[in-house]
This record gives structure tokens, sequence and C-alpha cells, in this order.
């Protein structure tokens, strides 16, 4: 208790962290309660011609888009679906990613080697050209936007999970467990996973940015969401062709991906200090 | 006669060395190139040596840390370098090992209360209430009381660290303990209390140690034998007090001489007292007598063969062509 | 012979404080410490005694957390405390006052050759020497003087083709270099093996008659101090406790700190006496004499009040109300 007390304070007094603790808190309240936050929730799918490329006013905080809907209330909405690309895709590749580093970086043999370099091949993928062969196979949506993502993304995982894994064999206390008489397994899962878990969380904490960000760019190319999913990069897409006039169009769905994107950046490097129980009760 | 409780014949163990880019072949380093010694149920053998000449390699050889190259450690009259992996598991109860810096050697990430349990999780079938209580006992058996089990390691001072280690590996019950450099680091008040907990466990759970350091004011205090090594061979081995009253092996006698002791005056410790050269890299050991680059007495011998282990006076082994015993 | 003018270093009161997250941890309290011309000063303790934190408030090398709270240091009569970084660098860093390290491993960059960082020395803390080949051949007879075979051919290696004890010399010639008048040896052998200590021993001890440079040696062994040292000075949790002759600091210590640290060494044949309790921390250190809690004659007083230093004999001074009867 007195330890997570000392934690927090840490955190708190470290303002890059928490002020991307406090964007990421903001967001997910925003895609907790769009429909009650929303001043038009309803338009998301519903066009209202009549009202189309209105300025920002009283009536309409951040301007209207080409078919008369509410930008805040679409970017409210584009929350949710930004955090479900974001969560699945990191998720599915901490699933692939983080086993196959430990396994990789623990064992030293062929096997592990055949990991790494089958890791080395996805990460050579440039995911924009794999959604875009995906979309094409399929048909551009939501799901191929996150099976493209986790398809390149997981190999980050098993990267940083076998560096660390192959730092922390060299440490005493890996050796001194197997000569108590732990199995490789329970070493494994209980020993290295806990020492590494501060690093994945902080790499997904970044990834969850980097999703974030190519999502949008997949969904502005037209191969990721598709209109009229309130989509940031849908948006941004959208509103091509009515800039310079309508500014606004464009500039709320980016500034909305900056600040997400950057908020968990901020947090990811934050957490890194706090996980550490040596940090975390440590004497300075 | 005592059966010994472990017995070490011709051991060896050669690891790959970093071979150069263009060369290829990488050079081995034979950290222990042949040691044989035996230890007696219910002593602490002491095992002596600079850095590089293969002590700790020993220590963790012997426990199956790393696998011999060659050569026979027998446990109770058993073979243990090539037993199955279960067996070996079963085995790993009855000898611990206390590493050099228990701080490091105790998962950063556990409280205490798991540390401890932890090898009694892995080898027994004891129901959680038994494990927290053997544990609790254990703890105070090194001196440590309950209000530290929910700490971390890294909150304990050098000396708590030591005693955690030792609470660790008791739990098991183990009759055969190899100290690897277990005062090294610490002051010398807290060294003293870590003494005197060594000795007072030894006699409550009739341990025996195998005690390995590079401190001989030490050694000479806890060790009934003892074994001096010299990059990767014993050169000499006999019972402690003898050693140090009469050293026969070149390298013993300056080893001993360049104990700074007090009241020793600067400078008098004889022709050997300061010597000459440094313990050869393990990578690059000379042939024939290890030791005779740096040995005042080295013969044309020296360079070519390398001295056997020898029975010599007062139950002495020595391993040197100048003085190879009664023969 | 105690002239003011053989004094070489002098620290009086000197009180240090680190602020830290837990709060002030009280690492010096008002320590008194002189070292006089040519002589070769050993400062023992047990780690958290303080006597790292001494000599680099000396060189005033401590970590930003550390505020200097009292105290004087002088050196070659100037005073150290009042020094801008600029002349400290110019006059007393490297050049006065020179530091051998512990480490001979990490004390070296790796990725120059030993005679770059020779003549980086000569270049910058060198000094009055006329010019540069000059100089490099008084580099050169320092190579020789510690022992290291071949200079020349070595000034073009680099520090990792060096073993640990030739890396040690290697430290001790560049401390020498610029003629200074203290070198200040930090645990100088604490990473050597005996039989290279014992070396690194005797170069020392003849280096320190030949060139009559001062030596303020740190170590906590207490052999090691016995055998260069010709005074020792005492400290314990940030307390000087004795300051003392060698010989007869070791013969008849005079503060019961120091005796009970002497029989807590180990001795062939004999029992093992340790010293009951722990250091105490010095967030909280206690009141009085740090000492009082561990302490078998610790009365009311030393718990109240840190006792001043008392000079039981010439040369021997004990800060303690109780002093160990001297008489053998």
């Amino acid at each position: 208790m007195k330890g997570f007390r000392l934690a927090w304070k840490k955190f708190t007094r470290d303002r890059l962290a928490f002020t991307g603790f406090v964007i990421i808190f903001v967001l997910l309240l925003a895609a907790l309660f769009a429909p009650v936050l929303a001043p038009y929730p309803e338009d998301t799918f519903q066009i209202h011609p009549a009202d189309r490329l209105q300025p920002p006013s009283a009536e309409h905080l951040l301007g209207t888009d080409s078919m008369g809907r509410d930008i805040l209330s679409r970017l409210l909405f584009g929350t949710r679906v930004t955090l479900v690309i974001a969560v699945i895709a990191v998720g599915v590749s901490l699933l692939i990613g983080v086993p196959l580093g430990l396994v990789a970086g623990y064992f030293e043999n062929l096997f592990s080697e055949g990991i790494m370099r089958v890791a080395d091949i996805f990460l050579s993928i440039p995911q924009v050209i794999l959604a875009i062969f995906l979309a094409q196979s399929f048909r551009p949506s939501i799901r191929s936007v996150i099976l493209a993502l986790s398809i390149t993304y997981w190999p980050w995982f098993t990267r940083i999970v076998y560096a660390e894994t192959r730092a922390l064999k060299k440490r005493a206390f890996l050796e001194a467990t197997e000569a108590v008489g732990a199995g490789s397994l329970r070493t494994i899962v209980l020993h290295v996973l806990p020492n590494v878990s501060s690093s994945i969380i902080v790499r997904s904490s970044i990834g969850m940015g980097f999703t974030i960000l190519t999502a949008a760019t997949l969904g502005f190319l037209g191969v990721g969401a598709q209109p009229p999913t309130p989509e940031w990069g849908v948006t941004i897409a959208e509103s091509r062709q009515f800039l310079p006039d309508a500014w606004w169009y464009a500039t709320f769905p980016g500034l909305a991906i900056f600040i997400v994107v950057m908020g968990f950046n901020m947090l990811g490097d934050g957490l890194r200090d706090i996980l550490d129980p040596r940090i975390r009760r440590g004497f300075d | 006669m005592t059966q010994p409780i472990l017995d070490v014949h011709s051991l060896r163990k050669h690891f790959k060395g970093s071979g150069s880019f263009l060369e290829g072949k990488p050079r081995r380093v034979k950290a222990l190139d042949g040691v044989t010694f035996q230890v007696l149920p219910g002593e602490t053998f002491g095992v002596v040596g600079e850095s590089g000449c293969g002590k700790s390699t020993l220590g963790k050889t012997l426990l199956g840390i790393y696998r011999p190259t060659e050569g026979e450690v027998r446990f109770k009259g058993r073979d243990i370098t090539r037993l199955s992996k279960r067996a070996s598991i079963r085995l790993k109860r009855e000898i611990q090992y206390v590493y050099q810096d228990p701080g490091s050697s105790l998962d950063p990430m556990w409280k205490v209360r798991r540390i401890l349990a932890e090898p009694l999780v892995i080898h027994t079938d004891l129901n959680r209430r038994a494990v927290r209580e053997r544990v609790r006992e254990m703890l105070a058996a090194v001196g440590l009381g309950e209000e530290h089990l929910s700490l971390y390691p890294h909150e304990f001072s050098g000396g708590q660290q030591r005693r955690l280690g030792l609470a660790r590996i008791l739990c098991l019950n183990p009759s055969l303990v190899v100290l690897d450099e277990p005062t090294s680091g610490l002051d010398v008040s807290v060294q003293a209390t870590i003494l005197k907990l060594f000795l007072d466990l030894k006699d409550r759970f009739d341990l025996t140690y195998i005690f390995i350091s590079h401190n001989l004011s030490v050694v000479r205090m806890m060790c009934s034998r003892l074994a001096v090594m010299y990059a990767g061979r014993i050169v000499e081995m006999g019972e402690t007090s003898a050693l140090f009253e009469r050293p026969i092996h070149p390298y013993t006698r300056l080893l001993i001489s360049a104990i700074p002791m007090i009241g020793k005056k600067p400078g008098t410790g004889g022709e050997e007292a300061e010597g000459i050269g440094e313990p050869p890299n393990p990578e690059s050991f000379p042939p024939g007598c290890r030791f005779w680059p740096r040995c005042p007495h080295e013969i044309e011998a020296c360079r070519r063969e390398v001295p056997d282990l020898r029975p010599g006076p007062d139950g002495r082994w020595i391993a040197c062509h100048l003085n190879g015993g009664e023969g | 012979m105690t002239g003011s003018n053989d004094r070489l270093l002098e620290v009086n009161d000197l009180t240090v404080h680190f602020h830290t997250d837990r709060g002030v941890v009280q690492a010096l309290d008002r320590v008194q410490l002189f070292v006089d011309r040519g002589e070769v000063v050993g400062l023992i303790g047990e780690s958290g005694s303080g006597k790292t934190t001494a000599t680099r408030s000396v060189l005033r090398i401590l970590p930003p957390s550390a505020r200097i709270a009292g105290g004087r240091i002088r050196f070659d009569g100037r005073n150290l405390l009042t020094m801008s970084e600029k002349e400290l660098n110019a006059t007393v860093r490297g050049r006065g006052i020179s530091l051998v390290p512990q480490d001979p491993f990490n004390s070296l960059n790796p990725v120059f050759t030993v005679g770059t960082q020779v003549r980086d020395i000569l270049k910058w803390k060198g000094g009055r020497g006329p010019s540069g080949s000059i100089e490099m051949e008084r580099a050169l007879d320092m190579l020789r003087e510690v022992q290291i075979p071949s200079p020349w051919e070595q000034l073009k290696r680099y520090p990792h083709q060096f073993s640990g004890g030739q890396r040690q010399r290697l430290m001790i010639a560049m401390a020498l270099l610029p003629r200074p008048g203290l070198v200040i040896a930090d645990e100088c052998t604490t990473a050597l093996d005996v039989t290279v200590e014992a070396q690194i021993l005797a170069l020392l001890r003849g280096l320190v008659r030949e060139m009559n440079v001062s030596v303020l040696f740190i170590t906590h062994d207490l052999g090691v101090a016995s055998q260069i040292c010709r005074r020792i000075v005492v400290m314990y949790a940030g307390q000087d406790m004795e300051d003392a002759p060698s010989e007869r600091l070791f013969e008849r210590p005079g503060h019961p700190y120091t005796r009970e640290l002497l029989e807590s060494l180990p001795t062939p044949g004999g029992d093992i006496r340790d010293i009951p309790g722990e250091v105490p921390s010095l967030l909280r250190p206690p009141e009085g004499c740090r000492f009082h809690p561990r302490c078998p004659s610790a009365s009311a007083d030393c718990r109240r009040k840190r006792p001043e230093k008392v000079e039981i004999e010439p040369g021997h001074w004990v800060r303690c109300f109780h002093p160990v009867e001297s008489q053998p």
C-alpha cells in the first residue's frame, strides 16, 4: 500500500507521464460516454445536407462536415473505433509476440533462431501494402485493418521480449532459480515474464499510439474503415476536397490523432519508472 | 575410514572461447583442468585462489549448473554428472549453492515470502500452511523476523541478503552446501556475524560446507581442509593449519606471504612477498606447470610437463616438480 | 614538526547532508581530519561511514543532492570551499590533489590509447614543464617508475589490453604526473587479487618515499591500511572516532568501536567475535555519539552529546567519553 502511494506520488510528479495519463483517461471517458457527451449522437450516420460545411459555432462547436454532420459528435464516436482497432491489434500482437519472444530468448537453440528470423520477415512487410493487399483480397474494412496491424506488429514484442530475456539470463537469480530445481516452464512464466513485463507494458502503450496512427493512415487511403464510419482518418480523407476553406473539417480530427498518439507515448515513458519495484521503493 | 560425501575425480570444464573473426577457430578456455579431491561429511572444505583460477566454475560444475566436459563427481557414492533430469532435480535438494552476491540471486520482482517458499513448492507436496510454517522457521533460523516476509530483496542490507540466501536453501534440508565467496563485499563486523551464522547452522542442520573464497584469513578460520587452486588446477591441498604454517608449493607460499596482516612489517615477507606477474588469463594459460612464469624456482621441466597432484608429507597433496612429495 | 607549515590538508568540522526523497541523510557530522606533507594517512571505516563523502568533499565532486552544511577545508593554505570552480579546476583537481580510483577497469577511456590519455594529462594538468617532448620523456620515466615494462610500446595500446594490476599502475602513474601535493587513493587495491595487491602496495610505499608526496589512503581493509599508513583515522556512521599512529592504533585502540572492529577480524583458531547491532541509518542517526547504541561502555552522556576529541597520548586522539584504558 505504502509502495503504491509512493509510486503514485512519483508518477504525478513526472509531468509528461501524468499529462499522457490524463489524455488517455479523457479518451476512455469519451469512448465510454460518447452517446451522452455528443451533442448530436444521431449524426454518426444521419445526414443534414442543409447544414453542410458550417464553421465552428455555438451550435456546432467544431463545425459540420460535407454532409452536415456535427464534427464533434463524430470525433467522439470515432474514439470508439480508434480504441477498438488499437486494443485488438495490440492485444493480438501481445498474444503472439510475447510467448514467442520468451521462448526464443530463454532457449538458445535453432528453434529460437528460427523464431527470430520469422519475426524479421514479418517486420520487413510494409503495413500499408499488406493492408492494401488484404483490402483487395477481402474487402476494405476495420477487420482487415486489425488483421494487417496484428500481423505486422507482433514482431516488435518478440524482439523486445527476446532482448530482455537474454539480458535476464545473464543475471544470477535465474541461474539460482534453476539451481533450486525450478523447471523451464516455471522459470519462464513466474520469473522471466514478471521481470520483462514493464518493458511489455511500455511497448504496448507506445504501440497503441503507433497503431492508432497507422489505422488512421489506412482509413485515409481508403483501404481501412469505410465511410460513413466516423473514423478519424476517413474524416480527414473526406475533407480533402473542401480544403482550405473548410479548415476545421481536417484540423480537428488531425488534432485528435496527434493528441492521442502523443498521450500514449508519454504514458509509456512514465510507466517504465513506476513498474519496477526497485524504483518503487528505492532509496532515492 | 569415513566415506567421503563428495568425491571429485579429474573434473574438467572447458568453455568455448571468443575466437578471433579471421582465424575462425575459437580457443578453448580450460576453466577446470583435472581437479580431484574428496570432501568428508561434516567438514568445511576450503577452496582458495585468485580471480580466474576456476574456483567458481568448480562450485557451479559440482552442482550441475555447468555440465562437466570430463570427469566424475560422486555424491554419496553416485555419479551425479550423468543423471536423468528427474533424478537431478531430486538431488538438487541435497546439494545447494549460495551465491556470491545473494542480492542478485533473488528475483527482484518477488517478495521474500514467495522467494523462500519456492523451493518447497517445487520439491515437496506440503500444503500452504506447512510451507508457511517452514518458511517462518527458516527465517528465524537465520536471524530474520516475520516483518521481513513482505519486503523485496533490494530492501535488505548486504548482510541480510546473505541471510535470505541461506534461508532459501535451508528450506530444503540440504546436506552439502557450496558457499561461493560468502563474505566478499561485506564489512568486517558484518562478516563476523555471518561467519558465526555459518557455524551455527552447520551444527544445527548437520551441514557439510565447500567454502570458496579468495579471503585467506577467513578460510583459515573456517576450514578444516583446504585446496589451493591456480589456473584451473589444484596446486596444493591439505589440513588448513599445516598448510598455513608450512606451505610447500611456491604459489601457496606467495599467496600466504601476500596477505596484508596487521602486525606484519611491510616488506618482510621473505623472497616471495611481492612476487612477480599476475594470474594468467583463462584464455591463455601457459603450457606445463601454469605457475612457472611467476615461479622463483622454475626449472626446465616446469615449462614442458604438467606436474601431477601427488601425496606429500603430513597428508598433503602437492603438484610441483621440485617439491613432489617424498618420492 | 607539527607547525602549521606542515599541514597540507586540513578538514575542520565538516558536515555534509544529502537531500533525498526519503529525507535528509546526515552523511558527515563535524568531521576533523588532517594530512601533513609527506605523510600517508589512512581513512578507514565500513560502508556508509562517510569516508568517500569526505574525500569527495575535498575535491568538491559531490553529487547534486549533497550540501556542505558546515565546516572548513584548507589545502596548501587555501580555502577549498570558497574557491571558484574555475580556480579549483586550474589549481586543485588533478593538479594539487589527484585521485587514484577504486576501479581501474572503468577509469580509463576504452576508446583511446593509453598514450593519448597520458598526453591529455600533460596538456591540461602538466602545467609548469617547458615543452612537450621533455614532458613526454617525463611521462615515460613515470611509467618506468611504476614498473611498466617497455613503456614506449605500451603507450600505443588500449586499456583493455592491460591486466588489472597494470591498469592500476597506469592510474598511479597518471595521478603522479602533474606532481600533486596530495594523492587520494580510494580503495585502490580492493579490486585486485591478493598477490597483485601486495605488489601495488609495495610500489606505492616506494613512490611515496621517493617523491615525498602525501597520500590519503581510503580503505575498509584494516590489514591493507596497516601495510602502508603512518597514521590512521577511523570513521563510523559519519563521525571521526579515532586518529592515531598506525602501530599504536592496532596495538592499543582508544575508541571502543576501533577495539570491537579489530576483534571482529578473523583470527586463526580463535572465536568469532562480532559487534552486536547494525550500522544505524543516517536518515535518523542516533543522538550524541553515533556508536552508542552498539557500545558496551555507553553512558547517559553518550546518548546526549557528541564527545569532543581527547588527546589521550601525544598524537593519539579519541572522540569518546570513555576511552579504552590505555595501560597494557
